[in-house]
């Protein structure tokens, strides 16, 4: 049985799945019994300075698929509308209660020292593990001059994180927006403000749907609505995508990151711990299937390790990062193509027209014996895998590496670039 | 009184009851995801109307559910009775690509179904008639090729009077469907919903060769269809064939549709009667269930054959049997014995095959019973037809389904065009329709 134990910024966990800092963790009620689901830590949803904000009624929005699984989930809820003093009490009932799990803070102010230090100074007492700055949420409180309102300006970033370091002994985590052009400014900027580790991403802008009848985008409050923040399935590319910015750019490397966004299964996590994630954070899926889920993630990481002879998380953590490359950095000189099992076909053509309608026309179709045969044209196959992610069957489309025998060639050094870059002796 | 079966079986059929329930909209939805939308889909394919199945079907998912119906509607007039009556397990489900990977098609009937029944719970008509042709065609039988050609033709602007022999149109939707198929008078709803699209003119009570000669019918109109059915009875040519019990079973299923009653008592005074049925056609299997239906307490089935080589399909064969049916094979009936001038039973001789030959063993069984019920197929009656090519005692027709006269077009039953099935009708009636316009304008 694998060693789930982690630690990020110095804190502990006894396995890598956190609640994010969202509705399931608003509450003593909903994180008692998170933990006694197995969840290893939890991100209190963001304090704020009293008096509390006051939500809105209807608050989600969803991107359903068409068996209404949750593909895309969106919110406009603000942070904690409850008294500080009350979370501030359950915070330190909860974490006397679960001393081996990792409680951190969410919190969120206004731009100035005396906010931000202020809170940091009330949440330590009770005994947190850590606190993250939300410098991510897009709605509502970014209004305000709060949120991604800071998160965006890499000067702000830098400050607070300052501001909250000089003011506590606790690990701070900042927590980054995905809302910007370029997610490297603002993690460079908190760690130069003396972050002990950044978490990502937060929520993306977003309409979830528009209401047709009403004309209006949802959720609806009556008759209007706002840009929400969207999370779920649907953005982990662009999660996965950010984390390994940071992962792998010279000023934020060895940076301890907890990972986020559309996380709902093992299989998800072990991703984000493979671009150097510490921990990683699940809201959308606990939303959508309750605390339960966790024991899969548990088990499934675990037994996943087992087959391939991981004992710690250290042992395949951060393990992609050095295949994440630039564009410039591929070798052109790969070629894949596609097969398909003519066994485990089913007959149903998508391939085909996929191929036809859209790319290269490079499978056709021949008379079978008693259903059609598709048939990949090698020559046409630029090894696109547009075929082998619209079929049906798994494993019936697979990608096969060619032989060419040619050496591994980047573009700068191809013939064909015309600013090609030549190597010093073919120069001369 | 119902069958002492009845209480036997919670599924037990009744003649009022849906056999297959409808879709909810949730269900359709789960349904209709598990489509694969395959290109030059297999399911159309095996179509006689060659529904565009799988757009069909994207159209429920994406909720323009009356936009599925049109499209059902546009090839098959008559989708909402193929979704019921369909043998889909040996068409369209059958060729479904699910199959393959894990051997349970996407229920593409019952998604029909699901369709249609908000299109006309909507009470939309979603066909625009053309422009109109100043053209007159006679439609003889108002059956589903009758209907579907009245309809296409309307719908290319001509002018259509349907002439059908019975009290109402529908022909077999009407009064040879099993009743469980066609709840809540659905044939003549579908008949109204056909018929409201206009230019469409129906006189009941109307045969042809009693009430009015093909001859005349050309010299009236622009063109003539034929969608007579097969109104002839094949008879089974042993003795005690007219006792009082024995009846043909297309009789009795017309006359349980109409809600009269049959011909043959089917309820007895204590549990019902016993009832063979003589045949191993999906008319056999109708009559044998709507029998238990209807009251009987035992009904047999038997062929002079395997069931491999029953016309009813393994579905329909399994659903006799769970009904409580008993299927027996390979006895072909020799003499229907009497008591009092009424059935007391039915003598069938034991068949095998020799050499690839049906052939009697000489043996005999007895079945003792109340009822005898032939299920042997039917024929085209030739009254009326005069001057008319026949072949293999159906009419000859070529591929434009043009029969030996000008101007004459016949489909349906009454050629040999296919399944003699609901579907392969309305499919003929569409092609003959078209090719009518085609002379029409020739």
């Amino acid at each position: 049985m694998a060693d789930l134990r982690g630690t990020i910024a110095g804190i502990k966990s006894p396995n890598p799945f956190w609640l994010a800092s969202a509705p399931p963790t608003d509450k003593e009620y909903n994180i008692v019994r998170a933990f006694k689901a197995g969840w290893g830590g939890v991100v209190w949803k963001t304090l704020g300075e009293d008096p509390p904000v006051v939500n809105v009624s209807s608050r989600y929005g969803a991107l359903l698929d068409s068996n209404r699984t949750m593909i895309g989930f969106n919110n406009i809820e603000l942070i904690t509308d409850r008294p500080l003093e009350v979370n501030l009490r359950e915070i330190a009932a909860v974490k006397k209660a679960w001393p081996d799990r990792a409680v951190v803070v969410s919190l969120m102010a206004v731009m100035t020292e005396e906010a931000w230090a202020g809170l940091a100074r009330r949440i330590e007492p009770t005994g947190a593990d850590g606190l993250e700055l939300n410098f991510g949420c897009p709605h509502g409180m970014c209004e305000r001059g709060m949120g991604s309102a800071i998160g965006q300006v890499p000067e702000m970033v830098e400050q607070v994180t300052r501001w909250v370091k000089n003011a506590t002994r606790l690990p701070v985590i900042v927590k980054l927006t995905p809302n910007i052009t370029n997610v490297l400014w603002s993690a460079e900027a908190a760690k130069r403000g003396g972050a002990d580790a950044v978490s990502l991403i937060n929520t993306i802008n977003s309409i979830a749907s528009i209401d047709l009848d009403a004309m209006a985008p949802t959720p609806t409050v009556g008759g209007k609505g706002t840009h929400g923040g969207y999370c779920g399935p649907a953005v982990k590319p662009i999660a996965l995508n950010m984390v390994a910015e940071i992962a792998r750019n010279p000023d934020t490397r060895g940076l301890p990151i907890s990972g986020i966004g559309g996380i709902g299964t093992w299989r998800d996590a072990a991703e984000f711990l493979a671009l150097g994630c510490g921990s990683v954070q699940v809201c959308t899926a606990a939303m959508t299937y309750g605390f339960r889920i966790v024991e899969d993630m548990i088990d499934g990481l675990s037994a996943w390790m087992d087959e391939k002879g991981y004992r710690t998380l250290a042992d395949f953590q951060g393990r992609a990062v050095p295949n994440v490359v630039n564009w410039n950095d591929l070798n052109m000189n790969f070629v894949t193509k596609a097969k398909i099992d003519q066994d485990l076909c089913i007959d149903c053509g998508r391939c085909h027209i996929a191929c036809e309608d859209t790319s290269h026309q490079a499978i056709r179709i021949l008379p079978g014996d008693g259903k059609r045969l598709f048939e990949v044209v090698d020559e046409e196959c630029v090894g696109c895998n547009l075929c082998a992610h619209v079929c049906p069957v798994p494993d019936c489309i697979t990608m096969h590496e060619q032989e060419t025998g040619r050496p591994y060639l980047t573009w700068p050094e191809h013939p064909q670039n015309p600013a090609r870059v030549l190597p010093p002796k073919a120069a001369e | 009184m119902s069958g002492v079966n009845g209480a036997a079986h919670s599924n037990q059929l009744s003649l009022d009851r849906d056999l297959v329930s409808p879709f909810t909209a949730l269900q359709a939805m789960a349904e209709s995801s598990r489509c694969l939308y395959c290109y030059e889909a297999a399911c159309v394919t095996a179509c006689p109307t060659a529904i565009d199945i799988p757009g069909f079907i994207r159209k429920i998912g994406t909720g323009n559910v009356k936009g599925a119906a049109r499209t059902i509607l546009d090839a098959n007039i008559m989708g909402g009775t193929c979704a019921r009556a369909c043998p889909t397990e040996v068409l369209c489900e059958q060729a479904c690509v699910r199959n393959k990977a894990e051997a349970e098609p996407v229920l593409i009937g019952r998604l029909q179904r699901y369709a249609t029944d908000v299109l006309f719970k909507a009470g939309v008509q979603p066909f625009t008639r053309q422009a109109p042709t100043g053209k007159h065609v006679a439609v003889v039988g108002g059956g589903p090729a009758g209907l579907a050609c009245a309809h296409r033709l309307a719908l290319l602007g001509h002018e259509v009077t349907v002439f059908e022999a019975r009290a109402k149109a529908g022909g077999l939707n009407e009064y040879g469907l099993a009743a469980y198929k066609m709840v809540d008078d659905f044939a003549q709803r579908e008949v109204d919903f056909i018929l409201s699209l206009g230019g469409i003119t129906v006189k009941t009570g109307v045969a042809l060769g009693r009430d009015v000669t093909l001859a005349q019918l050309r010299q009236d109109h622009d063109a003539v269809f034929l969608g007579l059915g097969l109104a002839g009875i094949n008879t089974l040519g042993v003795a005690g064939e007219n006792l009082a019990g024995v009846a043909d079973a297309v009789d009795v299923i017309a006359a349980l549709r109409q809600r009269a009653a049959p011909p043959v008592a089917l309820a007895g005074p204590l549990a019902g009667r016993r009832v063979v049925v003589i045949g191993g056609g999906n008319t056999a299997v109708d009559a044998a269930i709507q029998s238990l239906c209807a009251g009987a307490a035992e009904v047999t089935m038997a062929y002079r054959r395997g069931t491999a080589e029953m016309g009813a399909t393994g579905h329909e064969q399994d659903l006799a049997r769970t009904q409580g049916v008993v299927l027996r094979t390979w006895l072909a009936p020799r003499e229907i014995l009497g008591a009092g001038g009424a059935v007391s039973g039915v003598v069938l001789e034991r068949m095998a095959m020799d050499a690839g030959r049906l052939v009697g063993t000489g043996e005999t069984v007895t079945i003792p019973c109340d009822v005898v019920l032939k299920a042997v197929g039917q024929k085209l009656t030739p009254g009326g037809l005069d001057g008319l090519a026949l072949a293999g005692g159906r009419i000859q027709v070529d591929e434009t389904l043009a029969t030996s006269l000008p101007g004459v077009y016949a489909g349906g039953d009454c050629i040999k065009s296919g399944e003699d099935l609901t579907v392969q009708s309305v499919a003929d009636g569409k092609a003959a329709a078209f090719a009518i316009d085609a002379y029409l304008k020739a």
